[in-house]
């Protein structure tokens, strides 16, 4: 088990080495860096001077070890448009797109998992029909539409939510929290519904196809002839089986969430890491644009990790396996 | 003579398909005594396992039991609703699948899945339950009991697995055992350890058991009667020694010649030709008419019904009274 922890780990740094390679050479590709720093009349003399303190006439190999080093430490340089360490504003903005991205994936797996065994167990009700159709909107329609479609029914049609913004937020230490007040949590709902919905679809989807396939088993089969209740069949036998392919993809799509925010956040001028890339991108910024696709490369290689971890909670057969081949 | 455990009359199952009802089994009766093997043996398609099936309530949509009795003890079981059967499922019939490697719930350990069938049936409490579960565990011959219960299924061998799955079935001891395709998917050795374990079982507890399978060599080992199946019906019924040493019915007669013996004189094997009608396409009169030697025309019109014949019951018209006696 150690030696499986352990060589899962030696991977994960593998691939985020790699990402660092990438995340480095946006600033050796996306044109000169003391461009973006100095202005259109400063002599070649000063430009000189700013590019050896910035150390970019070291070797490449000398840059990336030095950048490797400092991204280590989390230090990711100074914003080009906001003059600000990266680390710092990225840190501002982490707490409201981690907050929003919890949101929507407790709101997937909780109505996702709840949509998929019902519409396995009742599958020829109204409800389950209904519940395949609006899945297949969910699945179908980009996230901006939903998106504005929302605002348009909820905030201005209706005025009962917010269009945009976090509403009132509470600072507790460095992080900001928009949970504790009624207008944060108010701003919360429309932003996590839409960031949730396709994920919700698609564990539902998921689900009801491994729900119907578990119960078609010999060992379900064998349950019945054994006289268990339904309720043990269903919630005891049936589902613990479905839920291993489910933790797998409700744990990557907790990453994918946090990297689609971008499209949530600029919908609903969330202040999250989105948004701030989005403005990153616009502005040439790259040391935020390298940094926020470091940290969403962490974020991937983190879940992966512990996604392979919980398999072996969940499948008695990975242990052994594991245990085996170490 | 007392009442028998399982008693079956006249049974009907159809299967509604979109092309029309299947009549997958036509009236089938027999009766299991107390501590009684009734071997069912036919080939695949018969109707064996469905029997079993129906008799412990597990017909699946779109099958359905369309006729016919069936009673457990003298208790009418067929039109009970899905709760009160599933309360006789486990407690009062126990049933034996025929793959064992897929039998058990991989991720639960097999102490929790007797455990809860125990408890579900009983108001044991969890340790006595687990108790009683260990006990099983020796019973069927598992080593190490108090170690194994904590075991997952995949750490079990097959024949292990089918041990497990055999005091799954027995563990409230009920009276009826349907055992479908016991040994069919172990090695020959595992086979014959697994079978003397059943025997031993339904003679230690008076368990009646029902053994579907199409080996001759399990039924001839193991029960008391058997009763031979062909397209849905039972052609043949009757104490073992008597059916196999003295086949009445064609069908009962091939299949009995297509046994290999080891005492060989170097006799081909005889083979039934033909196979056996899709449901779908029972032919009138004796479903086996086109592939019988001695079929003659009432066999092709007239369906026979189960004639006594000394000890064995037999479905043919070759064996009514009249019919001989025309003939001779």
């Amino acid at each position: 088990m150690l030696a499986f922890t352990l060589h899962r780990a030696i991977q994960a740094i593998g691939v985020m080495i790699a990402v660092g390679i990438i995340a480095f050479s946006m600033f050796r590709f996306a044109g000169d860096p003391v461009n973006q720093i100095v202005s259109l009349d400063t002599p070649p003399a000063e430009r000189a001077a700013v590019r050896q303190s910035l150390g970019l006439d070291d070797p490449v190999i000398v840059q990336f070890a030095r950048y490797v080093g400092n991204a280590a430490q989390f230090k990711f340089g100074v914003s080009y448009q906001f003059r600000q360490p990266v680390t710092a504003l990225l840190m501002e903005r982490m707490p409201a797109t981690l907050e929003l991205a919890t949101c929507a994936t407790m709101l997937a797996m909780v109505f996702g998992i709840l949509m998929g065994v019902y519409s396995a167990l009742r599958r020829d009700t109204l409800l389950a029909k209904a519940f395949q159709a609006i899945s297949l909107i969910g699945i179908s329609l980009p996230t901006f539409l939903i998106g504005i479609l929302l605002i348009y029914l909820f905030a201005v049609v209706l005025g009962w939510l917010p269009s945009f913004g976090r509403g009132e937020v509470v600072r507790i230490g460095w992080w900001t929290t928009g949970l504790l007040t009624v207008s944060g949590l108010k701003a919360l709902i429309m932003p996590s519904v839409t960031l949730g919905l396709f994920q919700m679809t698609l564990i539902m989807r998921l689900v009801r196809a491994e729900m119907l396939e578990v119960l078609r088993t010999d060992y379900i089969r064998f349950a019945r002839a054994r006289g268990l209740t339904t309720r043990a069949i269903h919630f005891g036998h049936a589902l613990k089986n479905t839920l291993v392919p489910v933790i797998t993809v409700a744990g990557l799509q907790f990453g994918s969430v946090i990297a689609f925010a971008i499209i949530t956040e600029t919908v609903f001028q969330w202040p999250g890491m989105g948004l701030l890339f989005v403005q990153a991108v616009q502005n040439v910024d790259i040391p935020i644009m390298a940094a926020y696709l470091l940290f969403v490369s962490l974020i991937f290689v983190t879940i992966n990790f512990v996604v392979d971890i919980l398999y072996t909670v969940v499948d008695p057969r990975l242990r052994s396996t594991i245990s085996g081949a170490a | 003579m007392t009442e028998p455990v399982l008693s079956v009359c006249d049974l009907q199952i159809e299967f509604a398909l979109r092309r029309g009802t299947l009549r997958a089994i036509d009236g089938v009766s027999f009766d299991i005594a107390k501590g009684e093997v009734l071997g069912v043996v036919g080939e695949s398609g018969a109707g064996k396992s469905v029997t079993g099936l129906a008799v412990i309530g597990l017909i699946d949509p779109p099958g359905r039991i369309a006729g016919g009795e069936i009673y457990l003890s003298g208790l009418r079981i067929d039109h009970l609703p899905p709760e009160d059967l599933r309360r006789i499922r486990g407690k009062r019939i126990g049933m034996i699948f025929q793959d064992p490697l897929t039998s058990l719930n991989p991720l639960y350990r097999i102490g929790d899945q007797i455990v809860e069938t125990i408890r579900t049936h009983t108001s044991l409490s969890e340790q006595a339950a687990r108790k009683r579960a260990i006990d099983l565990l020796a019973e069927v011959g598992i080593p190490a009991p108090d170690k194994r219960i904590d075991g997952y299924p995949h750490e079990f061998s097959g024949g292990m697995r089918q041990r497990v799955v055999i005091a799954l079935a027995i563990c409230v001891e009920p009276e009826l055992i349907i055992a479908d395709e016991p040994t069919t998917a172990l090695d020959v050795s595992v086979q014959a350890q697994i079978i003397s374990l059943i025997k031993r079982l339904g003679r230690d507890h008076g368990t009646a058991v029902m053994l579907v399978t199409h080996d001759m060599g399990v039924i001839a080992e193991t029960s008391d009667r058997v009763a031979v199946m062909y397209s849905g019906r039972i052609v043949e019924i009757g104490p073992v020694q008597d059916v196999i040493q003295n086949p009445l019915h064609p069908y009962a007669k091939g299949l009995m010649g297509a046994i290999p013996t080891l005492a060989g004189e170097d006799k081909r094997l005889v083979q039934i030709p033909g196979s056996m009608p899709r449901l779908s396409a029972i032919p009138q009169g004796c479903s086996f008419n086109p592939r019988c030697a001695f079929a003659f025309d009432r066999c092709r019109i007239e369906r026979p019904e189960p004639i006594r014949h000394g000890t064995q019951a037999v479905a043919c018209h070759l064996y009514d009274a009249g019919v001989e006696d025309s003939a001779a």
